[in-house]
C-alpha cells in the first residue's frame, strides 16, 4: 500500500511554545477504523488537528492520502473532521449548517441540498433539521457535527470523541455508522475514551501518553508484544480445574494460576498463549479434562491501556 | 469548474453567511448609531429652521456638512465602524470558537480572507452610504427651503463625491482593520494608535501625511474645511493629492493590505484554548 492510500506521520512533533503537544510521531494508518486512545492531554486532539491542518507541526511531515494538510482546498475535498469544538456559526438551523458548509465547497445549490438531506438522514437528524442548532441537546449537536463531517462523502473521516454526549442507543447507532463507513473503504480515525466501544469497533489502535505514541497496531498484536511483561490471562471453565492446574504448574510459560472460588474455573497467566492453547487441546483430546469455555480475560484495549498507561491515565 | 469560477462561488457562499450575520449582529448597533448620527443632526437643524427656531445661510450649511463629514463621518464614524466590523471578522470567530467551520472547508485561506473582507465591505458600504445619502438628502431639501435654494443644484453635484469618499473610506479603513484583527487580541490599542496617527497627520510634513488614509480621503472631498483654532498655527499645509492618484493609490494600498492578511492567514492555527 503506497503513501497515497495511507495517512502518514513522519517524525512529527508539535510544541505549543514550551508545552509538548506530540513528539516524534511515526505512523502509517491504513483504511478501516483506527482509534486513538489515551488520557486527557496525551496528544490525541493535537494529532487530529495536525492531520487536518488546524495546527501546523513544529517538525516532521504529514500526508493524508498523498495530500499535505497545508492545502485545505485539496484536503477537505477528501476529508471530513468532526471536532470536539462545541460551537457553531450563530443563528443557523441544522440544515443550514450542513447546506452552507457544502456551498463552501463550490457545489451547486441542488447538489448541496441533496447531500445535506442525505447526511441528516444518515445521522438521524432529519427530524430536527429545521430547528436552530442553539436549541439542540448535546447529543444532537454531536450528531449534526457528524453529519457535517460526512456530508461531502469524504474518503477520510476524523472524529474527535464522537461518542461523547450520546445516549447508549445513539452510541450504538454511531458505532454502526462508523463500521459501515469503514466497510465502504474509508479511513475512519476516532479518538475515544470509551474503551469498550473502542474495542468493539476498532480495526487498529494508537495508544498515546504524554505526547508519545506508546503502541500502535491491531489490538491483539499490541497485546501479543506485551506477553513477557504482562502474561495473557486466560479464563478456562472446567469441572476438572484442579487436574488442569496440576498439569499446568510445571510449564515454563505459565506465570500464575488462580483457581476460581467455585472450583470450576482457572485463570491462567501465560507468556506463550499459542503453546498453552496447543497443550489444552491435547489434554481435551486425551480426555484428561472437559472444557466448557476458554476466553482471554485481558486481550482488549482496556487491559492494554491499563498495562501501558495505568488505570487512571497515570504511569503503569 | 475553473479555479476562478470556483473561488467566485466560494466567495459568494462566504458572503451569504457573513453579510446576514454582520448586519444582524448586536455588535453592529454602534455602527448604525455612528452612521446615522449626522442624519439626526441635520434633521434637527432642518426642523429647527422650518419652525423658525434658528436662521442659517445655505453656504454655511454646505461648509458645516463638509466639516461634519470630514471630522465626524470619516474620522470617527467610518473609522470606528470599520474597527467594529472588520476587526471582528476573524477575532469574533475566534472568540466565538467557530472559525474552524471555515477552516474545515476546501477553501483556500486567501479566498476565505477575500470573502470575509467583501462581506465586511458590503455591510460597511451599505450602512455608511445610506447615512451619507440620507443626511445629504436632508441638507438639499433644507437648502430648497432657505434663501440659498440656488445652491441646492450645485450641491447635488457633490453627492457622488461624498458617496465615493464614503466607499473609499470603508475600503481603506476596512483593509487596515482586517489586517490588525489578525494580529491583535484587543482592538482598542491598535485602533487608538491609528486614530492618533490619523488625527496628528495635520501637523506632520507633507511626506508623512501621505502615509495616512485620511489625507487621501480629504483630498477627494468636494468642499474644503478650513483648519481653525489654536492648533492651526502648528498645522502644515500640503497640496491635496489629485483624484487620479488618490483613488487608485488607496485601492492599491487596500489590495496590498488584504493580500498581506491573506498570506498571514495561511499560517493561522485554531488554538481557541489559548485565546
Amino acid at each position: 500500500m503506497s503513501a497515497a492510500d495511507r495517512i502518514v506521520f513522519e517524525d512529527v512533533s508539535k510544541f505549543y511554545g514550551e508545552v509538548l503537544g506530540v513528539n516524534r510521531v511515526e505512523l502509517s494508518i491504513p483504511p478501516g477504523i483506527t482509534t486513538l486512545v489515551g488520557p486527557n492531554g496525551s496528544g490525541k486532539t493535537t494529532l487530529m488537528n495536525l492531520m487536518t491542518g488546524l495546527v501546523q507541526p513544529t517538525g516532521g511531515r504529514i500526508s493524508v492520502l498523498g495530500i499535505r494538510p497545508g492545502e485545505p482546498e485539496r484536503l477537505f475535498r477528501i476529508l471530513g473532521y468532526c471536532t470536539q469544538f462545541d460551537s457553531f456559526p450563530r443563528g443557523l438551523t441544522g440544515y443550514e449548517f450542513i447546506y452552507s458548509y457544502l456551498r463552501l465547497h463550490g457545489r451547486p445549490a441542488r447538489e448541496c441540498d441533496e447531500l445535506a438531506r442525505r447526511a441528516l438522514e444518515r445521522t438521524g437528524m432529519a427530524g430536527a433539521a429545521d430547528r436552530r442548532i442553539a436549541s439542540y441537546s448535546k447529543g444532537m449537536r454531536q450528531r449534526i457535527k457528524l453529519a457535517q463531517a460526512i456530508a461531502h462523502q469524504p474518503s477520510v473521516l476524523v472524529l474527535d470523541e464522537p461518542l461523547n454526549g450520546l445516549d447508549p442507543m445513539a452510541r450504538a447507532e454511531a458505532a454502526e455508522l462508523f463500521r459501515a463507513l469503514a466497510g465502504e473503504g474509508l479511513h475512519v480515525i476516532v479518538s475515544s475514551h470509551i474503551l469498550h466501544e473502542v474495542d468493539r469497533i476498532s480495526d487498529q489502535v494508537v495508544i498515546m501518553s504524554n505526547g508519545y505514541v506508546v503502541a500502535e497496531g491491531q489490538i491483539h498484536a499490541v497485546r501479543g508484544e506485551m506477553h513477557q511483561e504482562h502474561p495473557l490471562q486466560i479464563l478456562v471453565r472446567t469441572k476438572q480445574a484442579a487436574v488442569l492446574a496440576s498439569r499446568l504448574f510445571s510449564r515454563d510459560h505459565v506465570a500464575e494460576i488462580k483457581v476460581h472460588k467455585d472450583g470450576q474455573g482457572l485463570l491462567v497467566s501465560t507468556r506463550d498463549p499459542d503453546v498453552f492453547y496447543e497443550m489444552l487441546n491435547g489434554l481435551v483430546l486425551e480426555g484428561v479434562v472437559d472444557v466448557e469455555s476458554v476466553a482471554p480475560a485481558d486481550d482488549d484495549v482496556n487491559s492494554v491501556y491499563e498495562y501501558l498507561i495505568g488505570p487512571e491515565g497515570g504511569p503503569a | 469548474m475553473s479555479e476562478w469560477k470556483l473561488w467566485a462561488a466560494q466567495v459568494a457562499a462566504i458572503m451569504r453567511l457573513e453579510v446576514k450575520k454582520t448586519f444582524a449582529r448586536k455588535g453592529t448597533i454602534p455602527v448604525y448609531l455612528l452612521a446615522f448620527a449626522p442624519v439626526l443632526l441635520f434633521a434637527i437643524h432642518a426642523t429647527a429652521y422650518a419652525r423658525g427656531w434658528t436662521t442659517c445661510s445655505g453656504s454655511e450649511d454646505l461648509v458645516a456638512y463638509a466639516g461634519v463629514f470630514q471630522l465626524f463621518v470619516l474620522r470617527a464614524g467610518i473609522f470606528f465602524g470599520a474597527v467594529a466590523i472588520f476587526m471582528n471578522l476573524f477575532r469574533g470567530e475566534v472568540l466565538n470558537r467557530s472559525l474552524h467551520y471555515y477552516f474545515l472547508a476546501p477553501v483556500r485561506r486567501e479566498v476565505l480572507m477575500a470573502g470575509k473582507y467583501l462581506s465586511g465591505l458590503v455591510t460597511a458600504v451599505v450602512i455608511y452610504s445610506a447615512g451619507t445619502l440620507l443626511s445629504y438628502w436632508i441638507l438639499i431639501n433644507h437648502l430648497e427651503l432657505t434663501k440659498s435654494r440656488a445652491l441646492a443644484g450645485p450641491a447635488m453635484a457633490d453627492l457622488p463625491a461624498y458617496l465615493g469618499v464614503t466607499v473609499l473610506a470603508c475600503i481603506g479603513y476596512g483593509a487596515l482593520f482586517l489586517l490588525m484583527g489578525m494580529f491583535f487580541r484587543n482592538p482598542i490599542i491598535p485602533a487608538a494608535l491609528v486614530l492618533l496617527w490619523e488625527s496628528f497627520i495635520v501637523f506632520l510634513p507633507p511626506l508623512l501625511k501621505k502615509l495616512s488614509v485620511i489625507f487621501y480621503l480629504e483630498s477627494l472631498c468636494p468642499v474644503k474645511v478650513p483648519f481653525s483654532g489654536a492648533g492651526a498655527i502648528f498645522a502644515v499645509s500640503a497640496d491635496p493629492t489629485p483624484a487620479y492618484i488618490a483613488i487608485p493609490g488607496l485601492l492599491l494600498l487596500s489590495a496590498a493590505i488584504v493580500l498581506a492578511a491573506g498570506i498571514s492567514i495561511r499560517r493561522m492555527e485554531i488554538r481557541y484554548g489559548l485565546e
